[in-house]
């Protein structure tokens, strides 16, 4: 496969990307006189920000060859810890501080244990999507803390004023921009392609691939904190349940952006059109009454097409098939050369 | 230069009005161990009907990719007890051949016959079924089950009750390995096996299968010189036995050694078919590479100065013990040894993938911590390594992506990637070392293995490194461009660079190399400066000075 194939083919999955947007919206439409209008939009783009954010440096963890299973949980911890030290008295701006931090050493810990213990990120992350949930249920210990000052829960659900835009929206973009910018402009951005590709070839180009990870691991940390902050605002309440279930979304949509499970491959665009997909298709199933149990099928079938279609299609050029998931960090066998 | 280009027509010339001529010749001259007693009688009865006395033979075949012709009517065939050589460049089809005869690839048009019936492999176990088995370089077996257990795959004998009969397989895998005259533990689970003795168990698994026709694709490639000689030896009794074998390598010296009748390809065509004892050296290479080579290691006069980096006592444990060194200035220091010796793993130490125990590197005379590639980078070391797909390239990066990759935030502003300086870079290092490819923005995938080599050596170039340190830098490339990397070597070293060259190639040591340091078994066992190394004082140090003198299979022929 060559550049000029590769930069095809992926053109051409951002473009089916984009025609499931329209399709999704013209249905939307017709189904329901309510579905295109502004206060739609608004409801519709913030309850998925949180998401959307952590999905930005999920990103570049996948890309990198890696995965963040615990970001749902990390989201509810630093939820746990803003609402803890909320209620202990703290002035809101440390309870972020501190939750962000949170945060950040959940996604260290992460790090540290997949890059120096050299365990596999699979199962580190699926232990501490455990563990920091737990540690979110004994710090909250079955409470809710809902107190929240008005100004802060209107950033959660608000719009910027005179408009539909939400604030919460506002934020992703800026992040978005930084984050494209890293992987995409920057030379950091092209060593975690490398790393994602070929992690000896990159060491071997002296790429400092475990220092990488480990940021990697705490941007994502860090990220699930703003959304953990944003989600608090939203629903007004810090709950050790907040957002469970979320990485299984965050996941979905990264992969369904055309990013490779086994690394080196995507882009934030991609990763971008799959989240407004997501968020259309999920909003007009909501407005014509379909529950979220159907939803939830929409979007696990989206995936799996997602992750089956450049599969079938590879094998089928191929004549063989391949494995869909190897061992560590989920990247199958190098392929022998030409 | 003149001469060189009138040589090359001359060559080419000659071989294609001799073609058919020689052919003639050939058959009545072929299978060469014809006369011998015990080998395939009947068969050869019908002299003046060769085709039927080919076990595989293959009729103007074509076969292309795309837009790239690998094959353009290609004839070959196989006889029984010969051993043909195939050689080539790289990219001359010779892989695409030997895929076609494991029935991987199908031919586009042309004929393929097996013992005279024209056939189709429709795919690897049809090309099995007819007697056709592939060894390949990298021994394609299941590392955790044992020995007995990969010969048999599946098709263990089975008992009456439909459970695997053990008893009789390990006993026929037994036997087999016996008939080949080697020892190997039929329990012994296959990833504990050396690469050579897998390719043994591979060999026993043909055999097993009653393969008439064996294909062995550069199989020599990751084995020491005792291992070859042993390969060899089971080759020829493979060849006594009756069995075709066709030899696909790099190593003239091995093919001459080894083989009856050679063939040619170039740039997918055929060249010349012809016995080896009618051919010389000096006319194959001609033949593969359609020119006459001046010198295949040009070696130019370099100042030597400084000494640069000086190593004293470096231990990594259980690996290599008390390694010491020096290199200077504009010195190209040739590291030989067998395969297993420590080489690679002084490198990798030098270069910081790895930490040692014990001992001290000092660069410029100052001692140096290198506990990272990183830190090698930042001291001016590079290191070009053994394994291009594993860690020299990202395969799937342009061209240009892997020149930088060590260098991308000297390509960079403010931390952004700055597009145009990087093509600029890669562009000029590119058109230095003349790397042949589509343009910069090609995937490194797409390039021969030379060009591969080359776009590795550019990106550690770029770096600007005062030691290089080249890891078996021409291993698996085609002579054309090995004499480019021997000139490119030999042009840094007279810049000032200072080059540790590791090679299991004792004749590109001895040719390229100021002084010898040669290992064994993890220690140096000597060190010659380039007057007084030899093949022989630096083979006797390489097997520890406790073996015979060196075996046929690396006697030198005239290559340098």
């Amino acid at each position: 496969m060559n550049a000029r194939t590769r930069l095809a083919s992926l053109a051409r999955w951002e473009t089916l990307l984009v025609l499931l947007l329209i399709g999704t919206l013209i249905w939307g439409t017709a189904r329901s006189p309510y579905f295109w209008q502004g206060s739609n939009f608004s409801v519709a783009t913030s309850t998925f920000m949180e998401r959307a954010i952590m999905a930005l440096p999920m990103t570049l963890v996948i890309i990198s060859g890696e995965i963040d299973l615990s970001v749902a949980s990390i989201l509810g911890l630093s939820s746990a810890i803003l609402g803890v030290s909320w209620e202990a008295g703290f002035p809101l701006w440390f309870c972020i501080v501190l939750a962000l931090l949170t945060g950040a050493a959940a996604g260290l810990v992460n790090g540290l244990l997949v890059t120096k213990v050299g365990l596999p990120s699979l199962v580190v992350t699926l232990g501490t999507l455990a563990l920091y949930r737990g540690l979110a249920y004994v710090v909250l210990n079955q409470q809710a803390i809902s107190d929240y000052p008005p100004a802060f829960t209107r950033f959660g659900y608000g719009n910027v004023n005179g408009t539909q835009i939400p604030w919460s929206m506002l934020l992703f973009l800026a992040l978005l921009a930084v984050f494209a910018v890293i992987l995409h402009r920057s030379w950091v951005g092209r060593q975690i392609y490398a790393a994602g590709l070929n992690q000896e070839a990159a060491r071997f180009a002296a790429v400092q691939v475990a220092r990488i990870k480990i940021w990697l691991y705490v941007a994502s940390g860090t990220m699930a904190a703003v959304a953990g902050i944003v989600f608090t605002a939203r629903i007004s309440s810090s709950r050790a349940d907040n957002a469970v279930g979320f990485e299984l979304d965050v996941i979905a949509a990264v992969l369904l952006g055309g990013v490779s499970i086994f690394g080196g491959r995507g882009t934030l665009l991609g990763v971008l059109l799959s989240l407004a997909v997501v968020a259309t298709l999920r909003n007009a199933l909501a407005i014509t009454n379909v529950g979220p149990e159907i939803q939830g099928i929409a979007v696990g079938g989206l995936l799996i097409l997602s992750v089956l279609g450049p599969n079938i299609a590879r094998s089928l050029s191929r004549g063989r098939s391949r494995p869909i998931a190897g061992t560590r960090g989920l990247r199958p066998e190098p392929e022998p050369g030409r | 230069m003149d001469a060189a280009a009138e040589g090359g027509t001359l060559g080419n010339g000659r071989a294609r009005t001799l073609e058919p001529e020689m052919r003639t010749r050939m058959d009545r001259l072929t299978p060469p161990q014809a006369a011998e007693p015990g080998s395939t009688g009947p068969e050869l009865a019908a002299l003046d009907a060769p085709t039927a006395a080919a076990v595989v033979e293959l009729v103007g075949v074509t076969k292309g990719f795309g837009a790239v012709q690998a094959l353009r009517g290609v004839d070959l065939a196989l006889y029984p007890g010969e051993v043909h050589a195939l050689v080539g460049e790289n990219g001359a089809g010779k892989s695409t051949l030997v895929k076609m005869l494991a029935g991987v690839h199908r031919p586009d048009s042309g004929i393929l016959r097996v013992g005279g019936v024209e056939t189709v492999f429709h795919g690897p176990l049809d090309a099995r079924n007819q007697g056709v088995a592939v060894i390949h370089q990298h021994p394609t077996l299941f590392p955790d089950l044992d020995v007995a257990e990969n010969v048999f795959m599946g098709r263990q004998p089975r008992d009456r009750t439909g459970r695997v009969d053990w008893r009789t397989m390990y006993r026929e895998v037994e036997r087999l390995l016996g008939t080949l005259g080697v020892r190997i533990g039929v329990r012994t689970p296959v990833k504990a096996l050396s690469v050579a003795d897998q390719q043994l168990v591979e060999i026993a698994k043909a055999l097993s299968l009653n393969a008439r026709v064996l294909v062995m694709d550069e199989p020599t490639a990751s084995l020491s010189a005792r291992e070859v000689d042993r390969l060899f030896a089971i080759v020829r009794q493979l060849r006594a036995q009756g069995v075709a074998i066709l030899f696909v390598s790099h190593r003239l010296e091995e093919i001459f050694a080894l083989s009856d009748r050679i063939t040619v390809f170039r740039d997918g065509a055929h060249v010349i078919t012809a016995p080896a004892a009618e051919l010389t050296t000096e006319a194959t290479i001609r033949h593969i590479v359609g020119r006459k080579l001046e010198a295949l290691f040009p070696k130019e006069h370099a100042e030597i100065g400084q000494v640069v980096l000086e190593v004293r006592g470096l231990t990594r444990t259980g690996v290599f013990r008390d390694v010491g060194f020096r290199l200077r200035r504009g010195e190209i220091l040739g590291f030989f040894g067998l395969v297993g010796a420590g080489r690679t793993e002084v490198a990798r130490v030098l270069f910081g993938a790895d930490r040692a125990d014990r001992g001290e590197i000092r660069l410029d005379g100052h001692p140096v911590v290198i506990d990272s590639p990183l830190m090698a980078l930042r001291h001016g070391i590079g290191y070009v390594p053994e394994d291009r797909h594993g860690q020299g390239l990202v395969l799937d990066f342009p061209i240009s992506a892997n020149v930088t990759l060590p260098i991308l935030a000297r390509v960079s502003r403010l931390g952004l990637l700055d597009r145009r300086r990087e093509r600029e870079i890669a562009a000029d290092f590119v058109k230095r070392l003349q790397v042949k490819a589509a343009g910069l923005d090609a995937p490194a995938t797409s390039l021969s293995g030379g060009n591969q080599q080359k776009v590795v050596l550019a990106k550690w170039l770029a770096t600007d490194p005062k030691v290089l340190i080249l890891d078996e830098p021409t291993r698996g490339i085609d002579i054309g461009t090995k004499a480019e990397v021997h000139r490119i070597v030999s042009h840094l070293a007279t810049q000032g660079m200072a080059i540790i060259l590791i090679s299991s190639e004792l004749p590109e040591v001895l040719a390229m190399a100021d002084r010898v340091v040669v290992m064994h078994e993890g220690r140096v066992t000597g060190e010659f400066g380039r007057a007084e190394a030899n093949q022989e004082n630096v083979m006797f140090a390489a097997t520890g000075q406790t073996a015979a003198p060196v075996g046929s299979g690396v006697g030198g022929n005239g290559l340098a």
